[in-house]
C-alpha cells in the first residue's frame, strides 16, 4: 500500500536524523508585502496609546520628571525594537497554500504554527476586513472546520487574492460531499 | 389544531450569514436553527415560511399539532423557585419577628415574582415532533422557535430530579452536533412524563441509526455478556419509572413513526458493583459539597442575622480548638476536612452512580442509566462515537482506579448542561475500565465495518472477530511510544523554572517589602514536589497509532489517555514555540469535532509528529512534505 510505503520511508529517515530528515515544507504563497505596514501600524497604535498615557501622567504629575522621561525612553526603545523586528519576522513566517484537497497555513513569529485541513472537512470560509485593513487594502480569510480547535486564518492578503481564495475554497468545498464532522 | 398553531412567528428568518453559508457549503453542518420571532403577530403561514426558510421542514409539519409539556410542571416550577430561595426563607424564620426589616419583604416579593414567571413558562412552551424535525417554541416576550432536524440528533439525555420522580416526570435534552457554536443547538423539554420521555428517546435515536447502520439486527453478543430481551420503550420506561407511582397514562401521545423496534435488545457492557464504592472517597467531589454547605451556612447566618458564636456547641468547639497548639490545630483541620470530604464524596458517588448500567442497543446506541435520587439516562449514538478517554485523577490513580469518558461528536466535554453526559463509566478499577473501553471500541469498530461493507453478512462479521484483519492489540491497552529525553528536560525546566522564579520573587519581597519569611521557605520546600510532578508528567507522555486509532496520553494531576479514531480526525496543527524549537520538539494537535475538539501530542519530535499525521490521515500531508537536511528549514 502506498501509505505504508510512505510511512516506512519516513521511519527510515528518522533513523538518519540530523543528516537528512523529513519535514514540512513551507506553504508556497507569501502574504501581501503591504501586510508589513499593516502589522506595523497595528502595533504602533498600541504603543502610541501607552506612550500617550505616560505623557499624560508626566504632565499631570510635575515631580520626578527624570523618572518619567526615563520611563518614556524605555517604552520608546521597546516600541522601536518591536516595530522593526516583529513585522519583518512575521512576514517571513506567514504563508499559505491551497490544493484541490487541502488548505495549509503557516503563521506566528515567536511561537509558530502550521495548520493543515482537508477541503472536504471545510465548513465555512469567511473573509473579513477591519478598518485598519481597509486602509491598507488588505483582507483576511478564516477557514473553519467542524472542530472548534482548528480554524485556519490567513491575514494580510490583498483584497483580490482574498476574494479569489474564498471563491476557490467555496467551489472546492461544495464539490466534495459528506458530513464534515 | 391546538390554539398555539397561530402563535406569532415572524416570517423573516434572521439567520445570520454565517449559518446560511454553513448550510450552503455543507448540507450536514447547519444543526438546529433558532428563528427569532418579534412581537408582531403573524398567521400560521408565517410560521411555516419561517420554518421552511430556516430548516426546510416539509409540509407534514403542518399536520402535527403542537404539544404542551406535562401540566404537572405547574406544581414543580413554584416548588423549585421556593427551594432556590430556601436560604432566604430560613433566614426569615430564624430572624423571627424580633427584627421586622423591610429587606425580608423584598426577598419574599422577589420569590413570588420568580414563582409567577416560572409558572408562565409552562404556558409559553410548546413542542412537536414531526417526521423530520423536533421543534420547540418558547419565550414570553421574545418568541423563539428552535428546530432540530431529526437526523442531526446525536444524543438524548433524560434526567429526573427528586420532584420529577415523585410526579413521574423526566426532562429530555436533545443534543446536536453544534459543538462549535454557543447555544442554539440544544433543545430542552422540561418535562414530559417518563413514559413519553422514554419513547421519545428511543424514537429519536433509533430512527436515525436504522437508516445508517442498515441491518445490524444481530449484533454479536459475547459469551460473557448477558443479553436482555426487551421491548426497548418498555425497558427504558422500567429503568426510569422507578419513581414511586409513575403512572402509565392511558392514551399516550403518538409520535409519528414511533413504533419501537421489534428486534430491539440490549447488551450489557458494564454494571456498577458494590465494591466500586470504595473509589468514592478518592473522587474529591465532596469538596464541592463542603463549598456548598459553607455558602449555605453563611447565607443563612447573614440573612437571619444569626451570630454563630452565640450557639453553645459551636462556641465550646471553638474554645477547645483555639486552645490547641498550632501544629495540632493544623492537623485537626486537615483531618476533619479529609474525613468530611471523604464521606461527602462517597455519598456523592452513591447518589450519582447508584444502579449504573452501560448497555448497547442493537439500534446502534450506547445507553447509560444511573442515579439514586436524581435518575439520569444518557443515550449516545454509536456512529458518533469517535473514541474513548481513560481518565485517572491523581488520587484515583493512586488506588488503581479510572473512569471512562466518551469522545463523541456533539458531546463537547465539560459544556454546561451536557456536563457529565459524556461519562461512560464512573470511577472503577482500572483493569475493569480498560476492559469496558476495549469492548466499546470493538463494537463500534465492528458496526462501522458493517455499515461500510453492507454486502458482508452480519454473522460473517461476527465470526471474524478481528475485522481489522491485522491481529493487533486494542488502542486502549496498546503500549505507547515514550517521548524523547528533550521532552523530559523540558518538563523539568518548565516546572522547576516556574517554582524557582516564584521563590526568587518571594525572597526579594521578603528582603525589601517585609514579607514573612515562611512564604519563600515554603516555595523552596515545594521544589522536590515540583520535580516529582515534572517526572510524572514526563512518564505520562506517550503516543501511538494503533489499528486506526491515534492514542495520546498526558497529564499528572489528571492523567488522560485518549484513543481517537483516525476517521474522526479533521486536520492537524503543528505548534512550536521558541523554546520548543531549541529543544527540537513540536506539539501536534489532531483536530476533531468530537470531545475536546483537539487532542494534543505534547513535545514530540518533528519527524515523529509528521509520521503520526501521515499515518493518521493518509494522503493529506503528502503534498507538503519535503526531505530537508535540517528541520529548521521549516521556517526558511
Amino acid at each position: 500500500m502506498g501509505i505504508q510505503h510512505t510511512a516506512e520511508t519516513l521511519s527510515e529517515s528518522c533513523k538518519v536524523r540530523g543528516v537528512e530528515t523529513t519535514t514540512l515544507r513551507p506553504p508556497r504563497h507569501r502574504v501581501s508585502r503591504t501586510a508589513i505596514w499593516y502589522w506595523t501600524a497595528r502595533a504602533a497604535l498600541g504603543w502610541l496609546i501607552l506612550i500617550a498615557a505616560q505623557v499624560v501622567w508626566l504632565v499631570a504629575d510635575g515631580d520626578q520628571v527624570t523618572a518619567h522621561v526615563a520611563g518614556l525612553a524605555v517604552t520608546a526603545a521597546a516600541a522601536l525594537a518591536h516595530l522593526t523586528v516583529m513585522p519583518q519576522w512575521r512576514y517571513r513566517v506567514h504563508r499559505w497554500e491551497t490544493t484541490p484537497s487541502a488548505v495549509y497555513t503557516q503563521s506566528g513569529w515567536f511561537k509558530q504554527e502550521w495548520r493543515i485541513a482537508p477541503v472536504s472537512r471545510i465548513q465555512t470560509v469567511d473573509s473579513e476586513r477591519g478598518p485598519l485593513e481597509q486602509l491598507f487594502g488588505l483582507a483576511n480569510v478564516t477557514v473553519t472546520t467542524a472542530s472548534a480547535a482548528g480554524p485556519l486564518r490567513v491575514s494580510g492578503l490583498d483584497r483580490d487574492t482574498a476574494q479569489r481564495l474564498v471563491e476557490e475554497l467555496t467551489a472546492n468545498a461544495q464539490a466534495t460531499a459528506g458530513d464534515a464532522t | 389544531m391546538s390554539p398555539d398553531t397561530n402563535a406569532e412567528t415572524n416570517a423573516d428568518v434572521n439567520a445570520d450569514m454565517n449559518a446560511d453559508m454553513n448550510a450552503d457549503m455543507n448540507p450536514a453542518a447547519g444543526m438546529g436553527m433558532a428563528t427569532d420571532a418579534g412581537a408582531g403577530a403573524n398567521t400560521e403561514a408565517g410560521t411555516r415560511t419561517g420554518v421552511n426558510a430556516g430548516a426546510g421542514a416539509d409540509t407534514d409539519a403542518l399536520v402535527t399539532p403542537w404539544r404542551r409539556l406535562s401540566p404537572r410542571m405547574l406544581v414543580i416550577h413554584p416548588f423549585q423557585e421556593v427551594v432556590r430561595a430556601a436560604p432566604a426563607l430560613i433566614g426569615l424564620v430564624a430572624a423571627g419577628s424580633s427584627k421586622g426589616g423591610g429587606g425580608h419583604l423584598w426577598s419574599l416579593a422577589a420569590v413570588a415574582v420568580t414563582v409567577a414567571l416560572g409558572t408562565l413558562r409552562w404556558f409559553t412552551t410548546t413542542y412537536r415532533i414531526t417526521p423530520d424535525h423536533v421543534q420547540v417554541k418558547k419565550g414570553l416576550l421574545r418568541r423563539k422557535v428552535l428546530t432540530v432536524p431529526r437526523d442531526r440528533v446525536r444524543t438524548v439525555d433524560v434526567t429526573s430530579h427528586v420532584l420529577h420522580r415523585l410526579l413521574g416526570l423526566a426532562r429530555v435534552e436533545v443534543g446536536t452536533g453544534r459543538s462549535d457554536r454557543k447555544g442554539g443547538g440544544e433543545l430542552k423539554l422540561d418535562a414530559l412524563n417518563t413514559a413519553d420521555a422514554a419513547r421519545l428517546r428511543v424514537e429519536l435515536l433509533h430512527r436515525a441509526s436504522r437508516t445508517a447502520a442498515a441491518s445490524a439486527a444481530s449484533t454479536p453478543a459475547q459469551a460473557h455478556l448477558s443479553t436482555l430481551p426487551a421491548g426497548s420503550a418498555a425497558a427504558s420506561a422500567a429503568v426510569l419509572g422507578k419513581a414511586p407511582g409513575a403512572p402509565s397514562t392511558p392514551g399516550l401521545p403518538v409520535f409519528p413513526g414511533a413504533a419501537p423496534e421489534p428486534d430491539g435488545s440490549e447488551t450489557e457492557l458494564a454494571r456498577l458493583r458494590p465494591g466500586w464504592f470504595r473509589f468514592g472517597p478518592f473522587t474529591l467531589s465532596g469538596l464541592i459539597t463542603v463549598g456548598v454547605i459553607a455558602g449555605f451556612v453563611s447565607r443563612v447566618t447573614s440573612e437571619g442575622n444569626v451570630d454563630l458564636g452565640e450557639i453553645g456547641p459551636v462556641r465550646s468547639g471553638w474554645d477547645w480548638f483555639s486552645a490547641l497548639s498550632l501544629p495540632l490545630a493544623i492537623a485537626t483541620v486537615v483531618l476533619l476536612l479529609a474525613v468530611f470530604v471523604g464521606v461527602a464524596s462517597t455519598i456523592g458517588y452513591v447518589l450519582a452512580f447508584w444502579d449504573f448500567r452501560l448497555t448497547r442497543h442493537t439500534g446502534g446506541t450506547l445507553h447509560v442509566t444511573r442515579g439514586l435520587i436524581t435518575t439520569r439516562a444518557t443515550t449516545i449514538e454509536e456512529r458518533r462515537l469517535r473514541g474513548i478517554e481513560v481518565s485517572e485523577p491523581l488520587l484515583l490513580r493512586a488506588v488503581r482506579g479510572a473512569r471512562l469518558i466518551a469522545v463523541a461528536t456533539g458531546l463537547r466535554v465539560g459544556q454546561g448542561a451536557q456536563r457529565g453526559g459524556s461519562m461512560l463509566l464512573p470511577p472503577a478499577p482500572r483493569a475493569e475500565a480498560e476492559a469496558v473501553a476495549v469492548r466499546i471500541l470493538d463494537s463500534a469498530h465492528r458496526r462501522a465495518y458493517a455499515s461500510a461493507h453492507p454486502d458482508v453478512r452480519q454473522d460473517a462479521v461476527r465470526e471474524t472477530p478481528d475485522v481489522r484483519g491485522t491481529g493487533e492489540v486494542s488502542p486502549v491497552t496498546a503500549p505507547l511510544i515514550a517521548h524523547s529525553a528533550a521532552a523530559l528536560r523540558r518538563r523539568f525546566t518548565r516546572a522547576l523554572g516556574v517554582n524557582a522564579l516564584l521563590a526568587a520573587v518571594l525572597l526579594a519581597l521578603w528582603a525589601w517589602a517585609d514579607l514573612p519569611s515562611w512564604t519563600w521557605v515554603t516555595a523552596l520546600a515545594l521544589l522536590p514536589v515540583t520535580a516529582m510532578v515534572a517526572a510524572d508528567r514526563y512518564r505520562s507522555l506517550g503516543h501511538a497509532l494503533v489499528s486506526g486509532y491515534l492514542v495520546t496520553r498526558w497529564g499528572s494531576l489528571v492523567r488522560r489517555r485518549v484513543a481517537l479514531e483516525c476517521d474522526g480526525i479533521i486536520g492537524w496543527n503543528v505548534e512550536r514555540s521558541f523554546f520548543q524549537r531549541r529543544a527540537r520538539l513540536v506539539t501536534l494537535t489532531a483536530t476533531t469535532a468530537a470531545g475536546r475538539q483537539g487532542y494534543r501530542v505534547q513535545d514530540i519530535e518533528l519527524d515523529q509528529a509528521l509520521k503520526l499525521a501521515v499515518d493518521g490521515s493518509p494522503g493529506l500531508l503528502d503534498p507538503f512534505l519535503s526531505t530537508g537536511r535540517d528541520p529548521d528549514l521549516l521556517t526558511a
